[in-house]
């Protein structure tokens, strides 16, 4: 089982067997992060780059969290001091970043394509950590995690995700990685919030009708709504959504007794879901999600970095 | 001066012509054509196995200057158009400042006759500064030689506004041609909604952004009586929509592109290629299907190119922060040839109606035929030039094409203004 | 899945990782020798009594030093020297009727070669009990160079804070590379940097002997055949 990877930027460049190994990996990381001394000297004198070209805190925290815990040299860049503050090209900006030769990149990008486009210019290893409105691979993985952790095998899963379809970079990695583990999909959301094409994607069901599907579901995944991304918003009120797609205490009868509910964050507490749902010790892996992260990521950077062909370049 | 041009293929659909030639030329003029002509003294040309039409127009143009000249400018643009075998350009306003007035339309004519390798056409503005709100002084702009008037780069969003716009320039007998795109709808579509958009993850642009503002133009052309000419058409139910208003009677007009003839959306992929990120977006295959059925059967006026240079550093950018638009003057006639005709799917004589004919109608300008007296403004192309494109070779300042490294078959090798060669053997006259 | 066959026992230098499909020792080769990915069998310098008998005697060293088994741990290097501790731990179940903690330790995370090699198959360490005072053992079948130790001995001290830590192996074949030595020795096998020396376990390979290969170049020059866990 060869894992030949440099980047990790679409997801559907992976197939069962390397997410496969990416997640028995991060059980690997799992004993790591359970010692009192939680670091190894894996990636000693790597050096990364955590480019975060718009904010954010959770992602950037579990990356850093990760390289840290690899001995990894870790590089924060971005923020206000971001090239396109002042004025320099995405190309200029990763050219320089090159000439301190560098050996992997972390971006996460207001616009599409761009991890794309920082692997044709640089020449490092690649991670998207989410790019516009396109992907976010990582996300998937640890979600990945997060249900395999708890079902132990994700082939035959149906899996609904709920919300915010079109405008999520998360779906754009979750449900091609859920297909591509033998998942079943169901999207559920209102037209507005639907991309042209989520067949595209590899949705198996489209449906308006969060309550037909329910009981049919071993994951609900409810999205975040974006609602600083939506211009002119797509639904009438806050309180509508919730009452149409919320994922509420009155809702869990019709759940399956054993169906997990995930959620990438930060969440919406009152509208995606209630308290009760959110923190529910049964159902819910939300935290457990983050945690996956950070095992996650680590196998991510060590798979990739180990696994260049031409040892480390850039 | 005399010039006698021999044993060429002569092709013009407008007179009849398709048979082989020479044509005399003297003082700027057509004289006479004919078989084995002879003269006195002279330029005498061999171009056995070359074909002669007349000079090819480009009525969708981005010559950039005044504003963006490190984009293109006047010289270089009619460099590249020179290059394709184009005899003439109209120019679009959107300029910086926006060609809305009389001293904008000189200026542009100005430095075309000091610089210009073929003629330019000068296209005003339908609004003032492209707002939308305010009439351009069409009538001062017609008195200076505007041709025509566009607020091409976006639509003209009020249909109250694109109302007064047709009704105002119908008194001077000019075509507004419009470039249809609903901004609401539209919003900041970066391809064709669907596949490739949910793919990509960007946002879409639905085919009714376009397909709305046709509809609403016909309309008002319906009930202004102002000549039509619709922009770079890109979908299927946008050429219904003309084919129908030209069976109704209506002045209107329509032009496609070769991208969106001879591109999709699929070329579109994860490298974000943002050379094919142009306004209208790459279609489906469907629709580039009906164009060229359009162009079939005669329910397209024109081919343009849409000529949109844009800097490097501009295209080596986000796909979503870089601009839209693609060059076109050197390769429109080869992908032509190539696509359209050297497949039987159109005539010679067609290509010369699209390229050539129907363009000039369309502008009201000069008819340029192959009859004695007409103005000697001749495209020679070799129909079996085979070569691939290449950026090193454009006489563009810019290189976005989406074509490059296509391979392709027929070119212009020599193109005459009035009589003078702008290029022979390939290489543009200094 | 973990454990289906990459090599990782032992000692890993001087090798390519990268290759095509590996082929336990099937194919004979013109010398009538047999054709392993890492070469040609040249001397099998134990066999299984062998091994046993070497296996016992360590058994009986540790407790000699140790007087007894009462604070010991063996803790075993994926993938062979676990087996060996466990071998190991059983022996000396026999002898005094003590069961002694027992975990195994994987390397992958603190290799020092990890930048230049494949991204390697990452087995589990398993190490469930308290190494904090005890007197671990630590386990290997093949010292070499000494580096697998080195990033045996940086994995233990971040699990925990033994007494003391002490070395056995079953084979000694020279080369060290670095100051490492073995409390315990089951053979010392003297060999060339050419040649490749493997132990082969009932358990995973379905035979128990020490080989001496001879390498073919460019071949992998890992201890642990395929076929594995």
């Amino acid at each position: 089982m060869a894992f030949n990877h440099k980047h990790l930027i679409d997801i559907t460049e992976y197939s069962a067997d390397d997410i496969m190994t990416v997640l028995e990996t991060a059980v690997r990381f799992k004993e790591v992060n359970e010692r009192r001394i939680k670091q190894v000297p894996t990636l000693k004198g790597v050096t990364v780059v955590n480019m975060f070209n718009e904010p954010s805190t959770r992602t950037r925290s579990s990356f850093e969290i990760a390289e840290k815990r690899l001995s990894a040299n870790s590089l924060n860049f971005g923020g206000s001091s971001t090239s396109t503050v002042k004025g320099e090209s995405l190309v200029d900006t990763v050219e320089t970043l090159c000439a301190y030769k560098i050996d992997m990149i972390i971006v996460r990008d207001k616009h599409a394509g761009v991890p794309r486009k920082i692997a044709d210019v640089s020449g490092a290893h690649v991670i998207d950590a989410g790019d516009g409105k396109h992907q976010h691979p990582t996300q998937a993985l640890l979600d990945l995690y997060s249900i395999w952790e708890v079902k132990s095998d994700l082939a035959g899963l149906k899996v609904g995700v709920v919300g915010d379809i079109g405008h999520s970079r998360v779906c754009g990695s979750l449900i091609p990685a859920l297909k591509i583990m033998g998942c079943e999909v169901t999207v559920v959301a209102p037209p507005t919030l639907l991309p042209a094409r989520p067949d595209v994607l590899g949705a198996d069901h489209v449906t308006t009708k969060l309550d037909e599907v329910l009981p049919d579901l071993d994951v609900v995944y409810m999205l975040r709504i974006q609602r600083e991304r939506l211009e002119g918003a797509p639904y009438p009120s806050l309180r509508e959504y919730n009452m149409l797609y919320g994922l509420t205490k009155d809702r869990e009868p019709l759940m399956r007794p054993d169906a997990l509910i995930c959620h990438p964050g930060p969440i919406n507490r009152g509208v995606e879901l209630d308290s009760y749902m959110a923190d529910h010790p049964k159902r819910s892996v939300i935290l457990d999600q983050v945690y996956a992260g950070i095992l996650t990521r680590m196998a991510e950077m060590y798979l990739l970095l180990g696994g260049s062909e031409d040892g480390l370049t850039a | 001066m005399a010039l006698l041009l021999k044993n060429a293929h002569v092709i013009d659909p407008q007179v009849g012509l398709n048979e082989t030639a020479d044509i005399l030329v003297r003082d700027g003029k057509i004289v006479e054509i004919g078989q084995n002509l002879a003269m006195e003294k002279g330029v005498e040309r061999d171009l056995g196995g070359k074909i002669i039409v007349p000079g090819l127009v480009d009525i969708h143009v981005h010559l950039r200057e005044p504003g963006y000249e490190l984009k293109e400018d006047i010289a270089s643009g009619t460099r590249a158009a020179a290059h394709g075998g184009f005899t003439a350009v109209c120019c679009m306003p959107n300029t910086k400042p926006v060609i809305d007035n009389a001293v904008g339309v000189e200026y542009v004519k100005a430095r075309a006759a000091a610089v210009g390798k073929c003629r330019v056409h000068v296209a005003g503005s339908c609004s003032q500064g492209l707002k939308g709100d305010t009439l351009s002084e069409m009538g001062d702009m017609v008195a200076h030689g505007a041709v025509a008037f566009t607020d091409d780069g976006r639509g003209v969003q009020g249909a109250g506004m694109m109302r007064r716009v047709m009704d105002y320039a119908a008194q001077f007998d000019r075509v507004v041609m419009s470039h249809c795109q609903d901004e609401d709808l539209v919003g900041a579509g970066q391809v064709n909604e669907g596949v490739v958009s949910t793919r990509l993850g960007m946002l879409g642009w639905p085919a009714e952004g376009e397909e709305i503002q046709i509809a609403r133009d016909i309309a008002i052309c319906r009930l202004t009586g102002c000549p039509l000419h619709i922009q770079h058409l890109t979908t299927a139910r946008g050429l219904e929509l003309v084919r129908a208003a030209k069976a109704e009677g209506l002045p209107v007009t329509c032009e496609v592109t070769p991208h969106h003839l001879f591109l999709t959306e699929d070329a579109i992929g994860d490298d974000y290629n943002t050379f094919l990120k142009v306004n209208p977006p790459l279609r489906t295959a469907e629709d580039a299907a009906a164009l060229v059925e359009g162009v079939v059967d005669g329910t397209v006026d024109a081919i343009v190119t849409d000529h949109a240079p844009h800097n490097d550093f501009e295209k080596n950018a986000e796909f979503e922060l870089a601009p839209f638009g693609m060059i076109g003057l050197e390769t429109s006639l080869a992908l032509v040839i190539t696509n359209l005709v050297a497949p039987g799917k159109i005539t010679w004589e067609r290509a010369v109606e699209l390229m050539a004919a129907k363009p000039r109608e369309i502008l009201r300008v000069e008819r340029v035929a192959l009859e004695p007296g007409a103005t000697a403004d001749l495209t020679v192309i070799d129909p079996e030039a085979a070569w691939t494109v290449d950026a090193a070779d454009f006489q563009s300042k810019a290189v976005n094409s989406g074509f490059i490294g296509a391979e392709l078959k027929g070119r212009a090798t020599d193109v005459y203004v009035a009589g003078y060669a702008t290029m022979e053997d390939g290489a543009i006259v200094e | 899945m973990p454990g289906d066959g990459r090599p990782h026992g032992g000692e890993r230098e001087g090798a390519n990782r990268r290759g095509g499909v590996r082929v336990a020792c099937t194919i004979p080769n013109e010398r009538g020798g047999c054709m392993t990915e890492a070469g040609t069998v040249k001397t099998v310098c134990m066999d299984a009594d062998e091994i046993e008998r070497s296996l016992t005697r360590i058994a009986h060293q540790i407790l000699e030093t140790n007087k007894g088994a009462g604070n010991i741990a063996l803790v075993g290097i994926v993938t062979r020297g676990d087996l060996l501790a466990k071998r190991l731990a059983e022996k000396i179940e026999a002898i005094e009727g003590t069961k002694v903690p027992l975990g195994k330790l994987d390397i992958s995370f603190y290799r020092d070669d990890f930048a230049t090699h494949l991204a390697p198959e990452v087995h589990s360490t398993d190490i469930f009990f308290d190494l904090d005072g005890k007197d671990v053992v630590l386990v290997d079948d093949v010292l070499y160079t000494g580096r697998t130790i080195r990033a045996a001995l940086d994995a233990l001290m971040d699990i925990g804070r033994p007494a003391t830590v002490q070395l056995a192996v079953l084979v000694d074949r020279g080369h060290r590379e670095l100051p490492i030595r073995a409390d315990f020795v089951g053979k010392n096998v003297p060999s060339s940097a050419d040649e490749n020396v493997r132990l082969f376990l009932e358990e995973t390979d379905g035979k128990s002997e020490v080989e001496i290969l001879e390498m073919t170049p460019g071949s992998r020059a890992g201890s642990a055949p395929l076929g594995g866990e």
